[in-house]
Order: structure tokens, then C-alpha cells, then sequence
């Protein structure tokens, strides 16, 4: 049950983007497939640096242990971006800036401090899981309601002509908007609950 | 659980050996994924040639070779043949003039200049407004289109600037962007090969003109 709480508050008690509002640099998610990206790519990281941080918590000096996480994070992220412009070119293509930026995403060494310098090894990683695919998720909604209010599209699908797209939307302005409407969407229904 | 005390001993030998991992397991994951990544960058250049100019049958990545244009940009030229004879050259070009940054396009000419093709390699241009650079100036709708233009008889600049290609609406600096990296792959390439043809004295440029 406690394990189950673990992984399931990442997706809406404690959801990184709607309630704790953290992690917020990746305003890049214009499109539903790039917010997915995103999204897989810092639940990689979260994941792999909570189980790392789990397990080496014991070892670090209290003073040092803020640098070490984010050596122990920056290692994964520079592995992911490696790994994705391996395999998957096309999405580098399009993330391949940000990607380096998932390093100073707060939300990574924030879990890494708050939860997994604390908790044992398989919370850890629960907990990693349930907070990674929580921010999937959240970037996918924005990704998704951005591209379909900009260009008309939903995962590069066309649902109606680009020509009648809000351009505001595609552009770094629309993210907050639909930010916001989006985190007001969710603590109404938090509320009925 | 005991933590180990902040002592500067145990602080420096911690990030030490942090550190050292982290710097071992990049090291290993390099060199995993170095092939494949320039598998991947060319196979996009493979494709990207393809596209500019098609009918070749040589390898143009082996015969590429580099000119500095006036502007100090190294761009990188890929002669495609058909047979012994030229039929094409794809030119990777770019351009500072940008609305954000760099612009880098491929462009292909046939040997007398006329543009056959081109493709946006890597730009930080607007989303929606200079991205559309892509596919705007291959459309033939208006004045849009340069495919077929040639550089010397056709004023390849936007019609605000007095030319005749109509430019992206809304994103005029991203036009000027484009259409200057075609100049610059242009003047480049008919200026060196001009150098070239006194050179060699070949023939070959006056029958790919017909």
C-alpha cells in the first residue's frame, strides 16, 4: 500500500509540474511527441539517479553530497543524450538542446535530496518511476493541447488545417497560458474530490 | 545508518571516486554509441544529397571537398556524378544572418548554378513563423519557389528588399537568412570553379549549360 502511495502521488497528489510546480525549464514541449520525449528522457534520469543516490547515501559527507548528486545526474544525462542520438536521431533532432538542461531540472535533484537521501532502495526507485511518469505526462497534456491549439495537429496527425492554428501557442508565451488553465483544470477537480 | 563525517579527507576522497565512475562509465557509453551516432549523422548527409540532387550514381561523401566562402564560412561541397559526367553539386552552406543564430541548408545546383533543390539542415528560427523555411521556398505558389531559379539572372532577395521571391509572412529575417545562405553557396561555388575552369581548361561546364 505505502508502495503504491510511493509511485501514485507522482501522478497527481504530488505531480511535479501541476502541484509542486517545479521542473519547469522544459518549455520546449510544443508538440505531444516532444513532451513524451522529454518526459521518458527525465524518467530515465530520475530513476537511475535515485537508485544511485539510494545507494550511496551512506558514503557521502553531508557537505559534499549536493555536488555528488549532480555528478551522479549529469552522468545520466549525458548517457541519454548519447543513447539518443544513437537510436532515435530524429527526436534529438528536435530536444537535442534540452536535453543537457534535464541536469539543472529541479525536479531531479529535488527528488534525489528530498526522498531518495532518505528512503531506502526500492521507495527509491518507486518513487522515481511515479514522479518520471508523472512529468511525462504532464509535459505530454501540454505538448498535446499546444501543438492541437497551434498547428491543428495531435502527435503529428492533422485534425484540422494548420491555417487556423493560434501561432501563440507554438511559441513560448502559449506554454504558460495553457500552463496555467491546465493547473487551474486540475485543482478544480481536486477540490470536487 | 552512520554517515560518513564531513572531514576534508573524506570529502575529497568521496567526490574522488565519484568522479572517477562517472568519468569511466561516459568513457565506456562514448564509445558504445560513437559509431552508431555517426552512422546516424550519415545517413541524414546520405539523405540530404539524395534529395538536392537525385540521378547520381558515385558516393558524393567520398569526393566532398571544403571551400571558404567570402564571408569565412568553411562549407563543404559534394560533387555528384553520373558516370564521369557532373550533373550536380550538393552544397552544405549557412549563414549568421539568422533571427536566431546560424542557419545551415543544403543546397543543390546544377554546374552552370541553376538551384535544383534544397533542405534546411539545422536552424533556431521561430517555430511556425521562419520554420517554415523548409517548404516555402519549394512551393510553387506566387513567387515563393526558387527551384530552377539561377542566382545570376534571377534577383534571389525578397521582394521587400527589390527582389523576386516573395518571403515567409511575418518572418522576412528568416527569408533573408535563407536566401543569403543560397548566395553564399552560389558565389562560392561559381567562383572557385571559375578558377578552376582556367585551371583545367575543361569543356564540360558549357555542354551542362544546354
Amino acid at each position: 500500500m505505502n508502495q503504491l502511495n510511493n509511485f501514485t502521488k507522482g501522478f497527481f497528489k504530488e505531480n511535479a509540474v501541476f502541484t509542486l510546480l517545479l521542473g519547469m525549464c522544459p518549455g520546449v514541449t510544443s508538440s505531444a511527441i516532444d513532451g513524451l520525449g522529454m518526459g521518458l528522457a527525465t524518467t530515465f534520469v530520475l530513476v537511475m539517479s535515485n537508485l544511485v543516490v539510494a545507494l550511496i547515501k551512506g558514503f557521502i559527507p553531508d557537505k559534499v553530497r549536493i555536488p555528488s548528486f549532480i555528478v551522479v545526474i549529469a552522468t545520466f544525462v549525458t548517457i541519454v543524450e548519447m543513447t539518443m542520438q544513437a537510436y532515435v536521431p530524429a527526436l534529438f533532432d528536435s530536444l537535442g538542446l534540452f536535453i543537457p538542461l534535464i541536469v539543472v531540472n529541479c525536479l531531479v535533484l529535488g527528488r534525489a535530496e528530498a526522498f531518495a537521501s532518505k528512503n531506502n532502495l526500492g521507495s527509491s526507485i518507486i518513487d522515481g518511476l511515479g514522479m518520471g511518469l508523472g512529468f511525462a505526462m504532464a509535459l505530454t497534456m501540454l505538448g498535446s493541447i499546444r501543438e492541437l491549439l497551434g498547428s491543428g495537429k495531435l502527435f503529428g496527425t492533422t485534425i484540422y488545417p494548420e491555417n487556423y492554428g493560434m501561432l501563440v501557442f507554438v511559441l513560448a508565451p502559449g506554454a504558460f497560458i495553457a500552463l496555467g488553465y491546465l493547473i487551474a483544470f486540475i485543482n478544480h477537480v481536486k477540490k470536487e474530490a | 545508518m552512520a554517515k560518513t563525517e564531513s572531514t576534508l579527507k573524506n570529502m575529497v576522497l568521496t567526490l574522488l571516486v565519484i568522479t572517477c565512475v562517472a568519468g569511466a562509465s561516459l568513457g565506456g557509453m562514448y564509445e558504445l554509441t560513437k559509431g552508431p551516432i555517426a552512422k546516424a549523422k550519415m545517413a541524414k548527409q546520405q539523405a540530404a544529397i539524395k534529395e538536392v540532387v537525385s540521378g547520381f550514381d558515385n558516393n558524393p561523401g567520398d569526393e566532398v571537398y571544403e571551400l571558404t566562402s567570402k564571408e569565412g564560412f568553411v562549407l563543404k561541397l559534394f560533387p555528384a556524378k553520373k558516370g564521369d559526367e557532373l550533373i550536380g553539386v550538393a552544397i552544405e552552406s549557412q549563414t549568421n544572418k539568422g533571427f536566431s543564430g546560424n542557419i545551415k541548408i543544403m543546397v543543390g545546383l546544377k554546374p552552370d548554378g541553376t538551384i535544383i533543390n534544397y533542405q534546411v539542415l539545422e536552424h533556431k528560427e521561430t517555430p511556425g513563423l521562419g520554420t517554415k523555411m523548409a517548404d516555402w521556398f519549394k512551393t510553387d505558389k506566387g513567387n515563393q519557389s526558387i527551384l530552377g531559379k539561377h542566382p545570376k539572372t534571377n534577383n534571389l532577395t525578397v521582394s521587400k528588399d527589390g527582389g523576386e521571391v516573395d518571403a515567409i509572412t511575418a518572418a522576412t529575417i528568416s527569408s533573408r537568412a535563407f536566401l543569403d545562405a543560397i548566395r553564399i553557396a552560389y558565389e562560392t561555388y561559381t567562383e572557385n570553379q571559375s578558377s578552376q575552369t582556367v585551371a583545367s581548361n575543361t569543356s564540360t561546364e558549357e555542354g551542362g549549360a544546354e
